[in-house]
């Protein structure tokens, strides 16, 4: 059907309120940590004070023997398992064996009747340390006589989904390179070329609930209630290590306080599942900020790039070179380096380009995802490069982004999908946002930037809706609520499918015994996916009603009435299911999914006498497709926003010889309400060419890559071009002294 | 903050003390340890899970309860230190006739997503518009900003608040 043939959308389009939002505005809504299962014990985890060391014993009698222990696990426990787990890398035991790889790393854990009791075990427990050398930063672990983190041949996970995986190279887990055209002969006819080294701090997630999982073991059945994304693939990786069926370990995912990555894959699930195995009782054990800061972290980064162009403005080539920061296991860091090779030629219309992207181990807390994961890391360099040739040719940089950028049906990447969004469109959207051509006052620029992250995922999703006998309707899909609202998005596109009203659908959270599979939640593939799967199960639930209607007009008032009919009585129900699936020929069977389109725009000012970078305002661009609820995509670009500004102006994990210096949020600063732009502008582009249900694409990963690209471009525009992130005053301010010094301050 | 006259009268069974003290306007009187959080014995003792444990160091704001209406970060409380005052919690707030049109206003602007920090913003924002009446958005800005929240990007709660305050954006 066309779209002037469709009849309007009712609930879609609509900025109906959060379906949660009463529960969660009365304290009502259930977290992990809000739930007591009878019998549960505390948990709580010893962790390796050394980056890198060999553990030669660990005693705990003493601790075993304290009143109110209920038992201590190590290493030992674990001899019936084979005990390494890693979704993408299987190169992490449940706790330390023979050796710790960074600091924080589990080495015991206690179940105890309370917490205290638990506290007083871990410092029961005596363990025995030889220290090895630490390969603490990315320099350390690629050097000649580095120390080797991991030895014996790399043992791919269950979901790399990164092909055939290359053997590690020394400290080098993964590498993932791109080749494009004669690079070195394109570079020789350029007029003009930017090259630099530039580097990107590691960042925390803040998921403001720490990980926390409750597990409990009885015979071959393991039950886990937790702080996870992706409860399906935790329940894989759970089976498989404890060697038992899948539908053996049951998953259970109430509301989450915040993900943002952190609590994608496998976290903390292995070690409180083995703790509840030895304690024969459900145990807990939930996560200070510090632990959960070395649980998972962004990447830090390092990279040299080069890019080349024109004295008219063409762009050429571009060369880039980066390391990333996986810390002493692998997690994510393959499927964030993949990413980042491709976000980081950016979506120019090169005559050629080279990406190397490695993903290095150091002693240093495991990295992981974190929203828009390899696009944050690179867009920045890469738009910054793109000002810096526009400056020295004289033109304007949104001119060379609209002369250069690819356009809808162009090829990105060797066999990927092609671009399916207007990225001139948005750029000049953003950029009139922040008043691109007003005049400037002194002390202040403006940066627009364009980037795309290769969104989705794997694209496999399942639901179910039932109409219930009383026309309620319920969904079932195992798409986590982490606040970004799927479970009022599925509603909404439940009711309009079935034409009741959205307070008539509720949407379940997951349980993996009734729920049916979702591959995860993140790259931003919710609605896209599993929405088109919601979708599709409710079509199934108005075929069956049509069917029994035989010919009668449906009338969503009185669904009961026909399922009485029907059934003879006033029960009964009619169950859809709807599938997502790689098949076949069409948009999801090539991926990415969809590109996530990162556009942003900002306006800054910077006091030279403290370096403090001031943010005036800021746009950014989500490009959805379709907004099934238009309020709600504004506000994950806005969450997104001030993610960024974070990422961009403070936000920083210190390591020094592999020990996290500021591991609490008085050391660690999030943005505050103190940090919002005076303008924060979000435009939302609606073009129907996005491959899930209406036309819609994901979004709210975008800004945060776009947000601190643009207030780094915003920054040179004034003159103070920065190649390390966060943009603190000191570095700032260190920037301006140096460029004084060079005769180039003021510009 | 232990105040002579809200100083714990008794000792209670061994090693315990009694506390009493309004908590969502009724009056409780439990046995607690002395090093006992407030964070803990609402959470514990009560079943009141609308306060939450995050950052353990009065940065975030998401276990805040008001003490005499007072926010006050209950992770950092001892429960010792409340005896004999007012403490309300976000499920006491919920009850109160007021609370409806904090819950409209935060609807409408959808200022909240997670929720995992929403309870203390709340109750940051009913002591924020009766005690100091902010009259600009810069007020209020400061105002919250001993509450953090990581999802929203804070722009629908500073939205949701100037309406609450009837201060023009």
């Amino acid at each position: 059907m066309s779209i002037l043939e469709r009849p309007p959308l009712e609930q879609v389009g609509r900025s109906v309120p959060r379906r949660d939002a009463h529960e969660k505005l009365r304290g009502a809504a259930q977290f992990v940590g809000d739930f007591v299962v009878p019998r549960m014990a505390h948990g709580k985890v010893l962790r390796s004070p050394f980056a890198h060391a060999r553990v030669l014993a660990v005693d705990v009698s003493e601790a075993e023997s304290l009143p109110g222990v209920v038992c201590v696990l190590t290493g030992d426990d674990l001899a019936d398992l084979d005990p390494y787990w890693g979704h993408a890398i299987k190169d992490r035991p449940i706790v330390a064996l023979d050796r710790v790889r960074f600091a924080g790393e589990p080495v015991a854990a206690v179940a105890a009747e309370d917490e205290a009791t638990a506290a007083a075990a871990l410092n029961a427990i005596r363990v025995e340390y030889e220290e090895l050398a630490i390969a603490g930063t990315i320099e350390q672990a690629l050097a000649d006589d580095a120390p080797m983190l991991h030895d014996g041949p790399l043992r791919p996970g269950l979901f790399h989904g990164l092909g055939e995986l290359p053997p590690r190279e020394g400290n080098v887990c993964y590498r993932y390179r791109i080749d494009r055209g004669e690079l070195q002969s394109v570079f020789a006819r350029a007029d003009l070329v930017v090259e630099g080294d530039y580097s990107f701090p590691a960042v925390y997630q803040y998921a403001m609930e720490t990980h926390t999982v409750v597990a409990q073991v009885e015979g071959e059945e393991i039950t886990v209630w937790s702080t996870c994304q992706h409860p399906f693939l935790v329940r894989a990786e759970l089976a498989d290590l404890f060697a038992v069926p899948l539908a053996n370990v049951r998953m259970v995912v109430p509301y989450l306080g915040g993900g943002f990555g952190s609590k994608s894959y496998t976290k903390m699930e292995p070690l409180t599942v083995a703790l509840a195995r030895k304690a024969g009782r459900p145990v807990r054990i939930q996560n200070r900020v510090d632990e959960s800061m070395v649980t998972t972290r962004r990447h830090g980064m390092h990279c040299r790039m080069r890019t080349a162009m024109t004295n008219e403005g063409n762009l050429l080539a571009r060369e880039v070179d980066c390391w990333f920061d996986t810390g002493g296991y692998a997690d994510n860091g393959p499927r964030v380096t993949a990413t980042a090779g491709d976000a980081a030629p950016g979506p120019y219309r090169w005559h050629a380009y080279r990406v190397d992207a490695r993903c290095v181990y150091t002693n240093t807390s495991p990295a992981g995802s974190y929203r828009a994961f390899g696009a944050t890391h690179l867009q920045w360099i890469g738009e910054s490069q793109i000002d810096e040739l526009a400056r020295r040719a004289g033109l304007d940089p949104l001119a060379v982004r609209r002369e250069n950028l690819c356009r809808p049906g162009d090829e990105l990447r060797s066999g990927a999908k092609p671009l399916d969004a207007d990225l001139v469109g948005d750029v000049e959207k953003a950029a009139a946002a922040v008043g691109w051509s007003e005049p400037k006052a002194a002390n202040v620029g403006r940066g627009v930037s364009v980037g795309l992250l290769a969104a989705g995922a794997h694209p496999v999703s399942t639901a179910i809706v039932r109409l219930e006998a009383d026309g309620q309707v319920v969904v079932l899909v195992g798409t986590t609520e982490v606040g970004q609202g799927p479970r009022t998005v599925f509603a909404q596109i439940a009711a309009e499918e079935l034409g009741v009203r959205v307070e008539q659908v509720t949407v379940r959270g997951t349980d993996t015994s009734f729920t049916p599979y979702d591959r995860s939640t993140g790259a931003s593939r919710s609605t896209t996916i599993a929405g088109l799967a919601v979708q599709r199960a409710a079509r199934q639930v108005w075929v069956q009603l049509e069917e029994i209607a035989a010919g009668d007009p449906l009338d969503p008032a009185a669904y009961p009435q026909l399922l009485r009919r029907h059934f003879g009585l006033a029960g009964g129900e009619l169950i859809g299911s709807g599938e997502v699936a790689p098949t076949g020929t069409g948009s999801y069977a090539e991926g990415p999914v969809f590109w996530e389109v990162c556009v942003g725009a900002a306006e800054v000012e910077v006091d030279p006498e403290t370096g403090v970078v001031r943010v005036r305002r800021t746009a950014t661009v989500a490009d959805v497709g379709r907004a099934i609820n238009p309020q709600l995509v504004q506000r994950q670009d806005e969450g997104a926003t001030l993610q960024g500004l974070g990422n961009a102006l403070f936000e920083e994990m210190v390591f020094e010889d592999g020990q996290l210096l500021n591991d609490t949020l008085l050391d660690y600063r999030v943005p505050s309400f103190e940090d919002l732009p005076d303008e924060m502008t979000c435009v939302i582009v609606e073009n129907e060419d996005g491959p899930g249900p209406y036309g819609a694409k994901g979004c709210g990963e975008g800004a945060l890559a776009a947000v601190p690209a643009a207030v780094v471009n915003a920054l040179a525009d004034i003159g103070v071009p920065m190649q390390e992130l966060p943009l603190t005053p000191e570095r700032v301010w260190r920037r301006i002294q140096t460029l004084t010094e060079e005769g180039k301050w003021p510009r | 903050m232990a105040q002579e006259a809200g100083a714990p009268g008794r000792r209670g069974a061994v090693g315990l003390v009694i506390v009493e003290l309004q908590l969502n306007g009724r009056a409780v009187r439990d046995d607690v340890a002395p090093q006992a959080l407030l964070l803990d014995y609402l959470r514990e003792q009560h079943g009141l899970t609308g306060a939450k444990r995050s950052c353990d160091v009065q940065v975030c704001g998401t276990c805040t309860v008001l003490v005499d209406g007072l926010p006050v970060s209950s992770c950092c409380t001892l429960v010792a230190d409340v005896h004999g005052r007012d403490v309300l919690t976000i499920e006491g707030f919920a009850e109160l006739p007021e609370f409806e049109r904090f819950e409209r206003a935060f609807v409408d602007h959808a200022a909240l997503q997670c929720g995992f920090c929403t309870g203390g913003m709340l109750l940051t924002t009913k002591f924020l518009l009766a005690e100091s009446r902010p009259t600009t958005s810069e007020e209020i800005r400061r105002g919250l900003s001993g509450n953090l929240c990581r999802c929203t990007g804070y722009h629908g709660i500073v939205e949701a608040v100037a309406e609450l305050a009837g201060v023009d954006q």
